[in-house]
C-alpha cells in the first residue's frame, strides 16, 4: 500500500492491519516514534495524521492511506513545530526523553490549531503519560511556545 | 579502608600512546585500576596495550568522557561534564558522553559500579575533578616545554592554554600531541570551590534536543546488520514452562515467521519484523506444565491473603536498631495506640518497554545491546548463558527509557538471556521485545509491605516507639544481606532522626514469592510513608500540632530542623488546614521528612477531594543534598521523584489472583496522568555535609505528606496504599 509520509510518498508491503506505529518504525527506519504501550494509553507513539495527534499503535495502516502522515523527524519543517521544539530545549523539558517525541508532536498539533490555548485547552490536549514527570515544563513550554 | 577512601585511591594515568587510540594524536587519560585486581593483572594493565579511556581530548579541542554511569533521564552525562570541564577549563557543551563498557577501570564504585541507590554523582565526583585537573596540568606543561617557559607563568582559559607575559595562545587541541607524551603530575590542585564557573550552575543538559526531535537512540532503537525480530509469551504464571505449541505449524506458517522457539517460561517467535513476531507468538496455543524456575509463583498467590499473612506473622524479630528501652516504655505508659501500615507490589512502569539486540560473531565472541544498570553483571550473567568467558563479552548499555529500578540484574527479569538463546539458536543476530504485558508480567516489583507500630504517648509527643517491619527486601534477595541488615526491608523506619528517648526496630522475615526488585526509592518508597503517618497518630493521640511535634523531636538535628522551616517557609507558612481554597475547595496540607541516601529531605502536601477521589494540588519540597553539581538538574530530579511519589500514593498497586498478576498494561494498572500532577516547588539546600544522592531522596516524604493532609482534610487515616483503593465521602 502507499502512504504519504513527511511529505513522501512510500510503498510498503504489509498486512493492512499492521499498526502504522510498526510501519514507521519496521518499514520507514524512522525510530523517533515510539513503542510504549500499544494500547493507545500512554501517547508515546503519537503522530500527525492531517494534523491530528494520533496513537499509531493502534491505527491500522490501510486507514490512514489517503492521509499525510507526519512523524518527529520532521517537526521542525513548520514555523510551529520549530518554535514547539526550541521551547522544549529553553525550558529543559525531557528526563529520559522516551516520551518526549509525542509530547512535542501533540503540543504542535495544539499550537497549530489554537495558537494562544487556555489552560483548559493545554489540559484536554497534553494527555500523554511521562513516567519521569515532566509535566509541569510541558505545560510550562507549552504556554512558551504560545505566546510567539 | 572505608569506602570512600578506596574511591580515592585512584589516580590518573596517561594512556595516550597504549591505547586504541595511539597515533590520533589525542591525550588519552584512564586511571590506575581500583582494588579489586590482583598485583598481576595491575601489571599487566599497566602495560597495555588495551587500557580503556576516561578522558579523551582530540585535537578538534572536543573531549569524550566515558562514563562509568548510563544516562537515563538523571543527567548523569551533563553533570559529569560539568564537573571535568569545571577541572579542565572546557566548557561542557565541548563534551561528548558515552556509556563506558564493562570491565576495570569502570568500576569506581570500590571495584563494581552499577547505575542506582542515588550513588553515581558523590562516588565520582573527585575522581572526575581529578581527571579533568590532570589532563589541565598536562596542557600546561606541554605549552611550557613548546614555548620554552616555566609553567607556573601559565594559566588557561576555556579550552586554551594562555601566556599573558608573550600574549601566546594555543588551543588543548593543538597541545594534545605533545601531552600525550607526558607524566601525569602526582598531584594537582582542585579548583577552590569559590571559583568554579560551571559546578553549581544550572548547566543546559546536552541531551535535551535530541530528546526533543526524536533523534535519542535507545535499545529498543538498535539496528545491526542481519538482524531478525523476536517477540515472546511468557508464561502467565512464573514457574511455568511451555510443553507444546498446539498450533504449531500455523504459527510457523504466518507471515515473516522465521522459527518458534521454546524457551524456559516462554515461547518465542523469530520474525523478519517484530510485529510479524509479535502477531505470531501472541497466536500461539501453548500448552503450559510445571517448569524449574529458581522463585516458581505459587499458584493460589493472591496479594489480600499474602497481606494478611505478613500482618499474622509471628516469628522471630530480629534488631536493626535500638535505643533506650522500648519494651518497658510501652509497657508502663498510659496511653498505646497501635496501627498496621502496609503498601502495594509496584512496577516500574519506564516507558520504554524491554529489549536486547544479540550477535555472535566470528570470533566466537558475543554482543549484546541492551537497557541496563549494572554492565559487569549482565556481563556474567551472558557469558554463561551463551558458553563464553565473560572476557568475550561485550555489553553495549543504551540510553534508558526511563529506569526507576528496572533494570538491575533479576533471574527472570531481563530480556538478554532470551535474545542471547535465540541469536545462537537461529545463528543470526536477534532483537527481542517485550511487548508492555510481557514487562507487567516479568517486572521485579517493588515488594509488597507491611509494618506494625505501637507507640506511647505522652503529653508532648512519643515517649517510645517499637516496629516490626515484615517481610523481605531486594538487597536480601539478591545481594545475600541478613535478615536485620538488609536496609532495603526497613530503611525509612529505620535510620530516621527524630528524638524518642525509647525506640526499637525489629525485622521479621517473611519471603516473599515474587522476584522483587528495587524502585525509585527502595525501602523508603514505602516505609516512610508508614513511619510519618504513624508520627502524625501520635501527635493526634498526644493532642499535638504535626509540624510543631517534629520541630520539638529534631531540636538536636541541624540538618533537618533547617529543612522543616524551609519547606514550612516555602509552603507560605505552616496551615494544616482544613481550609477553604480561591476555588471554593476544601483543602488541607500534611507535612513529612525522610533521611535517604545521604540526602535529607522535606514536603508539604496540599490536598482537596474531587469527586470522592483525592486531588494533589501543590508540593513544597526542601532537600538537603549537602553538597550539588547542577541545581536545574536537582530541581529536575526532585520533580520527577515527587511526580513518582504522588502516582503510586494516589493509583498504583500492583495485584496477584491465582499467581498472575491482574494487570498487564497502562489501562488496568494506571500510572499518574498530567491532570492529576501537583505545582512542585524546590528549595535546594547545599548544608556543606557529604555530598549525598539526588535521584530518589525527593520521592519519600511526599506520599506521606499527601495522607497526612487527607487525615486532616477527611478524618480518615489511611493505612494502606493506594488512595484510590479507599472510598471518600464528600468535603
Amino acid at each position: 500500500m502507499q502512504l504519504t509520509i513527511n511529505g513522501e510518498s512510500r510503498d510498503v508491503d504489509v498486512d493492512p492491519d499492521t499498526p502504522l506505529l510498526w510501519v514507521i518504525r519496521e518499514e520507514l527506519g524512522l525510530t523517533g516514534t515510539k513503542y510504549g504501550c500499544g494500547i493507545a494509553q500512554c501517547g508515546a507513539c503519537t503522530v500527525l495524521v492531517d494534523g491530528y495527534p494520533t496513537r499509531s499503535c493502534q491505527t491500522p495502516a490501510e486507514s490512514v492511506t489517503g492521509a499525510e502522515i507526519k512523524t518527529i523527524e520532521t517537526v521542525e519543517e513548520t514555523e510551529t513545530g520549530r518554535r514547539v521544539v526550541e521551547a522544549w530545549v529553553a525550558n529543559q523539558v525531557p528526563q529520559c526523553g522516551y516520551c518526549q517525541s509525542g509530547q512535542v508532536l501533540a503540543a504542535t498539533a495544539l499550537l497549530t490549531e489554537t495558537p494562544n490555548p487556555t489552560d483548559e485547552d493545554i489540559e484536554y490536549a497534553m494527555v500523554n503519560l511521562c513516567r519521569c514527570g515532566t509535566y509541569n515544563k510541558i505545560r510550562a513550554a507549552v504556554r512558551d511556545a504560545s505566546e510567539a | 579502608m572505608t569506602f570512600m577512601q578506596k574511591l580515592l585511591k585512584q589516580a590518573p594515568v596517561n594512556v595516550s600512546r597504549r591505547g586504541f587510540l595511539s597515533g590520533t594524536g589525542a591525550l588519552v587519560l584512564s586511571t590506575t585500576l581500583p582494588v579489586r585486581p590482583s598485583k598481576a593483572q595491575e601489571a599487566e594493565a599497566a602495560a597495555g596495550p588495551a587500557v580503556p579511556a576516561f578522558l579523551e581530548i582530540h585535537e578538534d579541542g572536543t573531549a569524550k568522557l566515558l562514563s562509568p554511569f548510563i544516562e537515563g533521564g538523571q543527567g548523569i552525562y551533563t553533570t559529569f561534564a560539568q564537573v571535568v570541564g569545571e577541572e579542565l577549563d572546557l566548557a561542557p557543551e565541548n563534551f561528548s558522553v558515552e556509556i563506558a563498557p564493562a570491565g576495570p577501570p569502570y568500576d569506581v564504585m570500590g571495584g563494581f559500579r552499577i547505575t542506582g541507590g542515588s550513588m553515581s554523582t558523590r562516588t565520582s565526583y573527585e575522581l572526575m575533578r581529578q581527571l579533568g585537573a590532570s589532563a589541565r596540568a598536562m596542557f600546561l606543561e606541554a605549552a611550557a616545554q613548546d614555548w620554552g617557559v616555566d609553567a607556573s607563568e601559565l594559566t588557561t582559559e576555556p579550552g586554551m592554554v594562555v601566556h599573558e607575559a608573550s600574549g601566546r595562545r594555543a588551543g588543548y587541541g593543538e597541545l594534545a600531541a605533545v601531552a600525550m607524551d607526558l607524566p601525569v603530575p602526582a598531584e594537582v590542585t582542585l579548583r577552590d570551590p569559590s571559583e568554579f564557573r560551571w559546578i553549581k550552575t544550572p548547566v543546559p543538559r546536552l541531551d535535551v534536543r535530541d530528546k526533543s526531535t526524536g533523534q535519542a537512540k535507545y535499545s529498543i532503537d538498535v539496528e545491526v546488520d542481519g538482524m531478525l525480530l523476536a517477540a515472546v509469551q511468557h508464561a502467565p504464571r512464573l514457574g511455568l514452562t511451555p510443553a507444546s505449541v498446539s498450533n504449531l505449524s500455523e504459527i510457523e506458517a504466518m507471515r515473516g515467521v522465521h522459527s518458534v522457539h521454546l524457551l524456559d517460561g516462554a515461547v518465542a517467535v523469530v520474525a523478519g519484523k517484530f510485529w510479524q513476531a509479535r502477531r505470531a507468538v501472541e497466536a500461539a496455543e501453548v500448552e503450559w506444565t510445571e517448569g524449574e524456575a529458581q522463585w516458581p509463583m505459587p499458584a493460589d498467590f493472591s496479594t489480600d491473603v499474602f497481606r494478611d499473612t505478613l500482618a499474622g506473622k509471628k516469628g522471630e524479630i530480629v534488631e536493626v536498631e535500638a535505643k533506650g528501652d522500648a519494651a518497658s516504655a510501652l509497657e508502663s505508659a498510659d496511653t498505646v495506640i497501635e496501627a498496621i501500615y502496609d503498601a502495594p507490589f509496584v512496577v516500574h512502569g519506564q516507558l520504554e518497554p524491554p529489549s536486547a539486540t544479540a550477535r555472535f560473531n566470528d570470533d566466537g565472541t558475543l554482543e549484546v545491546w541492551t537497557s541496563c544498570q549494572a554492565p559487569e553483571m549482565f556481563q556474567g550473567t551472558a557469558a554463561q548463558v551463551a558458553g563464553l568467558d565473560p572476557s568475550q563479552v561485550s555489553i553495549h548499555s543504551q540510553m534508558l527509557g526511563g529506569f526507576f529500578g528496572r533494570h538491575f540484574l533479576y533471574a527472570t527479569s531481563n530480556p538478554f538471556p532470551q535474545a542471547i538463546a535465540l541469536a545462537k539458536a537461529v545463528g543470526q543476530p536477534v532483537k527481542l521485545i517485550w511487548t508492555r504485558e510481557e514487562d507487567f508480567l516479568r517486572d521485579a516489583p517493588r515488594p509488597l509491605g507491611l509494618a506494625r507500630f505501637r507507640g506511647a504517648i505522652g503529653p508532648d509527643g512519643p515517649t517510645a516507639l517499637s516496629v516490626e517491619v515484615v517481610g523481605e527486601g531486594p538487597t536480601g534477595r539478591w545481594y545475600d544481606a541478613p535478615v536485620g541488615s538488609d536496609p532495603s526491608a526497613t530503611e525509612g523506619i529505620s535510620g530516621k532522626s527524630y528524638a524518642i528517648a525509647n525506640s526499637h526496630v525489629g525485622q521479621i522475615f517473611h519471603p516473599n514469592p515474587a522476584v522483587i526488585g528495587y524502585w525509585r526509592a527502595v525501602g523508603h518508597s514505602m516505609h516512610d510513608f508508614m513511619y510519618e503517618g504513624f508520627l502524625d497518630e501520635i501527635a493526634g493521640a498526644a493532642g499535638q500540632d504535626p509540624f510543631e511535634m517534629r520541630r520539638a523531636l529534631l531540636t538536636d538535628n541541624q540538618r533537618l530542623s533547617t529543612l522543616l522551616e524551609a519547606v514550612g517557609e516555602l509552603s507560605g507558612g505552616w496551615q494544616p488546614g482544613p481550609f477553604e481554597a480561591e476555588d471554593g475547595s476544601q483543602r488541607a496540607r500534611g507535612i513529612a521528612m525522610a533521611s535517604p541516601f545521604g540526602s535529607e529531605a522535606a514536603a508539604i502536601a496540599e490536598v482537596s477531594l474531587d469527586g470522592g477521589e483525592v486531588a494533589v494540588h501543590q508540593v513544597w519540597v526542601a532537600i538537603d543534598p549537602g553538597q550539588i553539581v547542577n541545581p536545574a538538574i536537582v530541581e529536575a530530579q526532585v520533580q520527577s521523584a515527587v511526580a513518582l511519589g504522588v502516582s503510586q500514593t494516589l493509583v498504583e498497586e500492583l495485584t496477584y489472583e491465582d499467581g498472575e498478576p491482574t494487570a498487564r498494561n497502562f489501562d488496568l494498572y494506571p500510572i499518574l496522568r498530567p491532570d492529576q500532577m501537583p505545582e512542585v516547588h524546590v528549595r535546594i539546600i547545599e548544608s556543606g555535609a557529604p555530598m549525598g544522592g539526588v535521584g530518589e531522596p525527593g520521592l519519600p516524604a511526599v506520599g506521606p505528606a499527601i495522607v497526612n493532609a487527607v487525615a486532616t482534610l477527611t478524618g480518615e487515616r489511611i493505612r494502606s496504599l493506594p488512595l484510590s483503593k479507599h472510598e471518600f465521602g464528600g468535603a
